[in-house]
């Protein structure tokens, strides 16, 4: 975390945030499934300032081959951030932020895939950060979850993700840029909600076990209204075509 | 799945169902650990650890350079993480890959985050020399948890480093080594402490054969004043609300135990 500017409060006296949000309270979240006509499967997330583009190709054959497993799929997961996504230019490229981060949502995105209905293949999925502004990883989850579905991929549960976090010494839900900055702690989960299941779990920064827990759960509430958007994105998509159909 | 896994992984479910681990653990024990400090000598700390049959080195190198343009008053510190080949069969030459880098930046996490190294206490002069500090461990033999082996390494290399004392003149703006050492300023002990889900189970400090059959891991960094200061849950596999919170309890209890271990403490 970086030196907090002297006197910068994150949340006023009357309880608000510097971008106007009360403690619980999500970014505003758009999400369009099938955006992409390439792609086996695409989705667009929009959540406060990050705009990201998730795209899946496969089940397919995989490049190189001693990568196959005879008795499942394996998945791939890219997170790349484009050059013009931050203030300062981004050097293209994985970084070794990006390399871990692609690693933990592959780790998030696996237990919800049943890889074994296709043996010997890969499933292939890049996730673009177009801009950033904190929470990047768990927008870019909700959009490969929406991709996976939008390829027909069979899954157990889509995986929906949410960010708590420590500003101001309070536990408040889904950090901005500026929060995430000057804050104490940021706690990204990614969950199957149906079962209730956490996926993805991590922690950067400096916790009491019980705020830490508080973050959890309150991250596992916010992911439970994101699981909400992408029902319904979901939804629409389908609605489309019938309509479609209809004409 | 390999097949010599999918039948190890049978055989250790096999033993799970009555609280069994292959190499006769209980599922809240550590292997043995010893840890030794001052190892090598052009180092300016170091620490071999040894946990169970996994072995890993940490070296400490400390330099002279600039800040980072943002943080003028803060010293630096950075972590590397190499899988040489020696260490393992699965273990190729070449640039750090995915597992070496998300290893390096949790140890990196759970030192930086609790503040462990006072960075301010780093500067030399504000916004134009501090010290450098680099943090490189080197596995030497892999038979599973690296990183909580890398994170103990780490910290205890840290407390052993001494750093010689220096002098800036501000006219001549020369910087003079002197012949005195000091300690690096290394204020907590922040300790990893890493459990495996198996098919339902939990356990403590996998060893290798544990890790190739294990759905995930989920690794708590704790320090000495009952803070968390990194978290990583790792590979597939899920966690329920419940599990996380034996997990954090269990963290705390295993890293006082381990914090006896190191030298000098």
């Amino acid at each position: 975390m970086m030196g907090k500017p002297e006197g910068l409060k994150l949340i006023d006296e009357n309880g608000y945030r510097l971008d106007g949000r009360k403690k619980y309270e999500l970014r505003k979240i758009k999400m369009e499934v099938g955006v992409l006509k390439s792609a086996d499967g695409s989705a667009y997330v929009e959540w406060g300032k990050n705009k990201i583009m998730a795209a899946v190709y496969g089940p397919r054959e995989i490049h190189p081959k001693h990568l196959q497993k005879p008795d499942r799929a394996i998945l791939r997961v890219r997170y790349n951030m484009a050059p013009f996504s931050v203030e300062e230019r981004k050097k293209p490229g994985p970084d070794r932020r990006s390399v871990e981060i692609s690693k933990v949502i592959r780790g998030a995105l696996e237990p919800a895939v049943i890889l074994e209905l296709f043996p010997r293949t890969s499933i292939d999925i890049f996730i673009e950060v177009l801009q950033a502004d904190a929470g990047t990883r768990v927008a870019g989850i909700t959009a490969a979850s929406l991709a996976l579905a939008d390829a027909g991929i069979p899954m157990k549960d889509l995986v929906a993700a949410c960010a708590a976090g420590k500003i101001d010494g309070e536990i408040a839900l889904d950090l901005n840029k500026e929060e995430d900055n000057y804050g104490e702690a940021d706690v990204p989960v990614a969950i199957m909600p149906i079962k209730n299941d956490i996926t993805l779990l991590q922690m950067d920064g400096y916790l009491t076990k019980e705020e830490f827990l508080e973050a959890v759960k309150l991250a596992i509430k916010g992911a439970k209204a994101v699981y909400q958007k992408q029902r319904e994105a979901l939804r629409e998509k389908y609605l489309k075509i019938v309509e479609e159909v209809g004409e | 799945m390999e097949i010599m896994a999918s039948i190890m992984k049978d055989h250790i479910l096999q033993l799970l169902k009555e609280d069994k681990r292959i190499d006769g653990r209980g599922l809240e024990d550590f292997r043995p650990l010893t840890v030794e400090t001052n190892v090598i000598e052009k180092a300016e700390g170091s620490a071999l650890v040894k946990l169970g049959d996994t072995q890993i080195l940490v070296g400490i190198k400390v330099d002279l350079g600039e800040p980072f343009p943002d943080l003028p008053n803060m010293g630096v510190i950075t972590t590397n993480v190499e899988f040489v080949p020696l260490a393992s069969p699965t273990f190729e030459p070449g640039p750090p890959d995915e597992r070496a880098i998300e290893l390096a930046r949790v140890v990196d996490r759970g030192i930086r985050e609790s503040q462990a190294i006072d960075l301010e206490k780093l500067v030399i002069v504000p916004g134009k020399l501090v010290r450098v500090v680099f943090i490189d461990v080197h596995v030497l033999d892999h038979d599973g948890n690296l990183l909580d082996a890398s994170g103990i390494g780490a910290i205890a290399a840290l407390l052993s480093t001494r750093i010689p004392k220096v002098e800036y003149n501000e006219e001549t703006e020369e910087v003079v080594m002197l012949e005195e050492y000091e300690k690096l300023p290394v204020t907590r002990i922040p300790i990893p402490v890493t459990l495996a889900k198996i098919g339902g189970n939990l356990v403590v400090d996998p060893n290798f054969e544990e890790e190739q059959v294990m759905d995930g891991k989920i690794t708590i960094t704790t320090d000495e004043n009952g803070y968390i200061s990194a978290v990583q849950k790792s590979e597939g596999g899920s966690f329920k609300l419940e599990e996380i919170a034996y997990v954090t309890d269990l963290a705390y209890k295993k890293a006082s135990e381990i914090r006896e271990k190191i030298p000098g403490l």
